[in-house]
């Protein structure tokens, strides 16, 4: 059975709400009526065959071609299953995830992996500020699962991450690991300002030396035990982190945010 | 049934369920894991005394562990559950927890989840930090050689332990020359330990006593020296008795360690001394686990 695939008939003026479209809310729905269902976009309600043509059957496989940055709330609490997204996708892409896969080929919008609970979600291009961060005035954000990003991450990467792990290729922006509650952030390439802002537990693991804050307190170099099996747990990703020669166990260690609660810890590769 | 000289008896080894768990525990290498490990397993011979029984199951290369470094597997058994998370919890901290560079993982997958660093984390005094990998809790915690990194819990499965077979012999260093070469052999079989001093038990018991306050005391009919003072179960040529003791995840694991044990003590047969098999039981109205000798060696 082939995936069931929506393609986009041409980008939208409006942003569409995508939550409708996720595995085990369409498990069993024929494709009529699934080409019923209404999606908000903009100000007004569209059936999904206005937007998309859509083939396949597979309910449990979702490919989203043509995509664009309009197309929000993708992957929103799926529950196992795999969404596939070919182009770039808007904000809140996987928000509330409890599991399954999510691939984007191109860019995700803000709040990527939002409050994500458990799976793995891949993002090809880059991904915008607050990655696994949680929504305004939530407490809480990412509280399990894997975030791959190949690309770059924006502002705040992490903000009030509970649980599960953020790996990012590229730089992060400022504020990576910012409020952060626990967790694990690495990132390959260059971190911002601010770094681990008012952390209050977690790691934030870096391939380089980042720009840090006087409430960081160098704790000084250490060989981590920790470290080959985290590494050894990245080899079924499809990334640069499955490979030999990014695993190191020697580290600087940083303890910090000591303006918040500094059990929170930064980790350079040396 | 005779086996190159050596009479088989036909009788019954008779052994009880037990709760049972695995750990791993490595270090920067082998030499320390199995000092970790021997602390670990100490005083673990009987459950009559010691709470549980322990012992070292087999040594780990690098490349089976979950860190990668040389490692010991061990398992402890124990009459319940409760009594086995306890002992577990206790022997990790004072003997692994301690132990210059260790670190302990669960040994065995699925079964009832029992502490295992899951408590000790709180020596981290705060500082300790928890990693979930790969699906599976760990614990960071502070110490002061780096960290010791424990998993939170392990497995805890139902088990069979006392298991055994007695080697009867014309001299002490014939029976304790044929029990080593049972425990080189049994050492080889997965699943199974020996719980005693090098794995070969001198004093086996039978319940009771005539002393009040104790529930076992020396199994006079196979005491040689009182053969011409109690009700002796050997003959007269017969000068040491020493019984090998065996906790097993599975009765067919006990199964083939007493095969093979057995086995090697008949090799040496009777040219060296050695005249009988037996074993140890309780009538068959005690446990629920038999193990004829015949049958395991027919």
């Amino acid at each position: 059975m082939s995936a069931l695939t929506f393609t986009l008939k041409q980008p939208p003026a409006q942003r569409v709400d995508m939550s409708p479209l996720v595995c085990q809310k369409l498990q069993g729905m024929d494709v009529d009526a699934i080409a019923a269902i209404e999606l908000q976009n903009g100000k007004n309600r569209r059936r999904v065959d206005e937007l998309f043509y859509i083939t396949g059957m597979n309910t449990q496989e979702i490919i989203i071609a043509n995509a664009t940055n309009k197309l929000d709330f993708i992957g929103k609490e799926l529950d196992g299953g795999s969404i596939s997204v070919q182009g770039d996708a808007g904000a809140y892409l996987g928000m509330q995830m409890k599991a399954g896969n999510i691939s984007v080929s191109g860019d995700a919008g803000l709040y990527a992996a939002c409050e994500m609970k458990n799976g793995l979600l891949q993002i090809d291009g880059n991904a915008g500020d607050f990655l696994g961060g949680a929504l305004p005035g939530n407490k809480q954000g990412m509280k399990g699962g894997t975030v791959l990003v190949k690309g770059n991450a924006g502002q705040r990467a992490g903000d009030h991450m509970r649980r599960g792990q953020i790996l990012i290729e590229g730089n992060a922006g400022d504020y990576c690991g910012s409020r952060m509650v626990a967790g694990t952030i690495a990132v390959m390439g260059n971190t911002g300002r601010y770094l681990g802002y008012a952390m209050r537990r977690g790691t934030l693991l870096l391939w380089n030396q980042p720009q840090l804050s006087a409430t960081f307190n160098d704790c000084g170099s250490h060989t981590l035990a920790f470290l080959p099996m985290l590494f050894a747990s990245f080899k079924c990703l499809n990334s640069r982190f499955a490979e030999s020669n990014a695993a190191f166990n020697r580290v600087q260690r940083y303890g910090g945010d000591m303006a918040e609660t500094g059990r929170g810890e930064v980790l350079v590769r040396i | 049934m005779i086996i190159n000289g050596v009479t088989i008896d036909k009788t019954f080894a008779e052994a009880f369920p037990m709760k049972a768990t695995r750990a791993i525990i490595t270090a920067q290498n082998e030499k320390w894991a199995m000092i970790s490990a021997q602390a670990m397993t100490g005083f673990a011979t009987s459950v009559i005394a010691c709470g549980c029984e322990a012992g070292i199951e087999r040594v780990l290369s690098p490349d089976e562990t979950p860190d990668g470094r040389p490692g010991v597997a061990i398992m402890i058994y124990a009459m319940g559950a409760k009594g086995l998370a306890k002992q577990l919890e206790t022997r990790a901290g004072q003997c692994v927890l301690t132990s210059p560079t260790s670190a302990l993982f669960a040994g065995i997958e699925g079964g009832k989840p029992i502490p295992l660093g899951k408590n000790l984390r709180y020596f981290g005094d705060g500082f300790q930090i928890a990693k979930k990998i790969g699906g599976k809790r760990y614990w960071r915690v502070p110490v002061m050689d780096g960290e010791f990194l424990t998993e939170a819990t392990t497995g805890m499965v139902e088990a069979v332990g006392g298991g055994n077979f007695l080697v009867l012999a014309e001299s002490q260093p014939q029976a304790l020359a044929a029990c080593e070469a049972a425990i080189e052999e049994m050492r080889k079989i997965p699943n199974v330990i020996m719980p005693f001093p090098g794995g070969v038990v001198r004093s086996g018991s039978k319940v009771g006593s005539k002393y009040a306050s104790l529930g076992a005391s020396t199994n006079d009919a196979f005491c040689p020296t009182l053969k011409g003072m109690t009700k002796t179960d050997l003959s007269p040529e017969i000068e040491s008795v020493m019984e090998i003791v065996i906790d097993g995840l599975t009765k067919e694991d006990i199964d083939k360690a007493m095969r093979v044990g057995i086995q090697a003590v008949c090799d040496l047969g009777a040219a060296n001394g050695i005249k009988r098999i037996s074993a140890g039981n309780y009538g068959g109205k005690l446990g629920p686990f038999h193990f004829h000798l015949q049958e395991i060696m027919a």
